[in-house]
């Protein structure tokens, strides 16, 4: 195999104008000069990282989905949704709300979930950044469905 | 208050933020040389340690270090700070911004809304500085970032006492002394030398150069073992490790050859630049194997390149990286 395709050299930083950047930022990166000394020169985006980074959201997103379909179908409780739509994990969750894996792991099913104290869902709100309101109530969830 | 602060960008966060506190404090550094006499490169491939289900691949040293042995070598002395509350964080920080003091942080970036969305996972070993407060908002200086930036005391707090791995515990960090006098020459010699004998000497083949290639080895059976919907998700991984916020390029490859360019100027010294031109080439050859892997992903199917042509893409740039440092090992070692 020969290596020809790709030098960063200053006048070829790739500025490819499909990103996920949002026009907020320009990343610097180091390329040489005809010479091979090193210069810093910012960059909008390029494809193959632009690539590994939707794929990664394709994973949350359709984890989110999945969550979302358990939620209101009545076999998970709202708090696995927003766990997921956090991009959270359980001892994450459980580390902001101040308890143990397993007792958050309960609060994922709809029976434990139900019986929670005002106390302990705004503790969940807080850590989602949302109402205790919106914590409980399912029915934007629904709708997401149809849209 | 508002310290008179300049802030000027660069591709890694944690170079960043000591460059830029130092210049605060009247010591002028380049992001490179931090990153050189820190001995900020490496590289790690755990295929036990999981994040997400994925095995991590590390082109760099572990968060923290690079601050650690840049001032050790330079002779700063840092003032770290870690709080139980949030409230004890908050008002340490406003006690040294009314002194007219930019501090140094961690943060996660999940947190930090001034980046754009798609960066914001949970990372929580973002290094960023805090040097003004106007009108409640808290002016930062992120060093991806081009300008300097605002943020809400809510959402400090929530970035600056993240939970998950690791926890930032609001931890900040600014300089307490500064030398009068430093050797730069010996700094320099000592970073190469630590780097070069971590990237060849480590007995263990997940580290180094002899780690890329193990991984090169791993990644070629990948499709076998995990089937090809894993198989692509991991090598999307290896991507975004490689190219995403804070490499400068190749896996921190074009930073270290930045440095190796700059040093060979410092020390008058010829063979760092043949050396550092040499690490320009492996840092292309990660970037085509990057750009491969992303065609890979891309078209989830493997028509492009194979996983098997992939690795030994890897297995190149190893055993160039393996001459390199070995090289650069013999140069430092009597120095």
């Amino acid at each position: 195999m020969s290596y020809t395709i790709i030098h960063m050299q200053q006048d070829e930083v790739p500025q490819d104008k499909k990103n996920l950047n949002e026009g907020k930022l320009a990343k610097l990166y180091y390329a040489t000069d005809a010479k091979g000394h090193y210069t810093k020169v910012n960059s909008i985006g390029w494809e193959p990282e632009t690539v590994a980074m939707e794929q990664a959201w394709d994973v949350v997103h359709a984890e989110v989905e999945t969550a979302r379909q358990k939620v209101i179908t009545g076999k998970a409780s709202p708090v696995l949704y927003y766990l997921k739509k956090n991009i959270m994990n359980v001892p994450m969750v459980a580390g902001y709300v101040g308890t143990f894996s397993f007792i958050v792991r309960l609060h994922m099913r709809p029976y434990f979930f139900n019986k929670l104290s005002r106390k302990t869902l705004e503790k969940y709100a807080y850590t989602f950044r949302i109402s205790v309101e919106e914590l409980l109530d399912i029915e934007p969830l629904k709708k997401k469905h149809e849209s | 208050m508002k310290a008179n602060f300049t802030h000027r960008q660069s591709a890694h966060c944690e170079n960043g933020v000591i460059s830029n506190l130092l210049r605060f404090h009247g010591l002028e550094f380049d992001e490179p040389m931090i990153f050189g006499i820190g001995s900020g490169l490496f590289f790690s491939y755990l295929p036990f340690v999981k994040l997400n289900g994925i095995p991590v691949a590390s082109y760099r040293i572990w968060p923290g270090h690079i601050f650690k042995r840049f001032s050790n070598r330079i002779g700063v002395k840092i003032e770290r700070k870690k709080f139980s509350t949030p409230k004890a964080a908050m008002d340490a920080l406003d006690n040294m911004l009314d002194k007219g003091q930019p501090v140094g942080m961690l943060t996660s970036v999940f947190y930090l809304d001034y980046l754009p969305a798609a960066y914001r996972f949970h990372f929580n070993a973002h290094n960023i500085i805090v040097f003004g407060k106007e009108n409640g908002r808290y002016l930062v200086s992120d060093p991806v970032m081009e300008y300097t930036t605002d943020i809400s005391g809510e959402d400090l707090i929530r970035a600056r006492f993240a939970k998950g791995m690791p926890e930032p515990s609001g931890r900040m960090y600014y300089p307490v002394e500064l030398p009068g006098k430093y050797d730069l020459e010996k700094a320099i010699w000592t970073g190469i030398k630590q780097t070069s004998d971590h990237m060849t000497h480590i007995p263990v083949p997940l580290f180094g150069a002899k780690g890329m290639k193990y991984l090169a080895k791993r990644l070629r059976y990948w499709p076998d073992r995990l089937g090809d919907r894993k198989a692509i998700q991991w090598l999307g991984n290896l991507i975004r490790m490689q190219e995403e916020i804070g490499t400068g390029g190749a896996g921190f490859r074009f930073i270290y050859a930045a440095f190796l360019d700059q040093a060979s100027t410092v020390l008058k010294n010829e063979t760092l630049f043949d050396l550092s031109q040499q690490l320009t080439k492996s840092g292309d050859q990660l970037r085509e194997f990057a750009y491969y892997a992303g065609r890979v992903c891309k078209n989830r199917t493997s028509d492009t390149r194979t996983f098997s042509e992939l690795a030994s893409m890897l297995e190149d740039c190893s055993q160039r990286e393996q001459q390199i440092f070995s090289e650069l090992y013999q140069l430092s070692k009597p120095k």
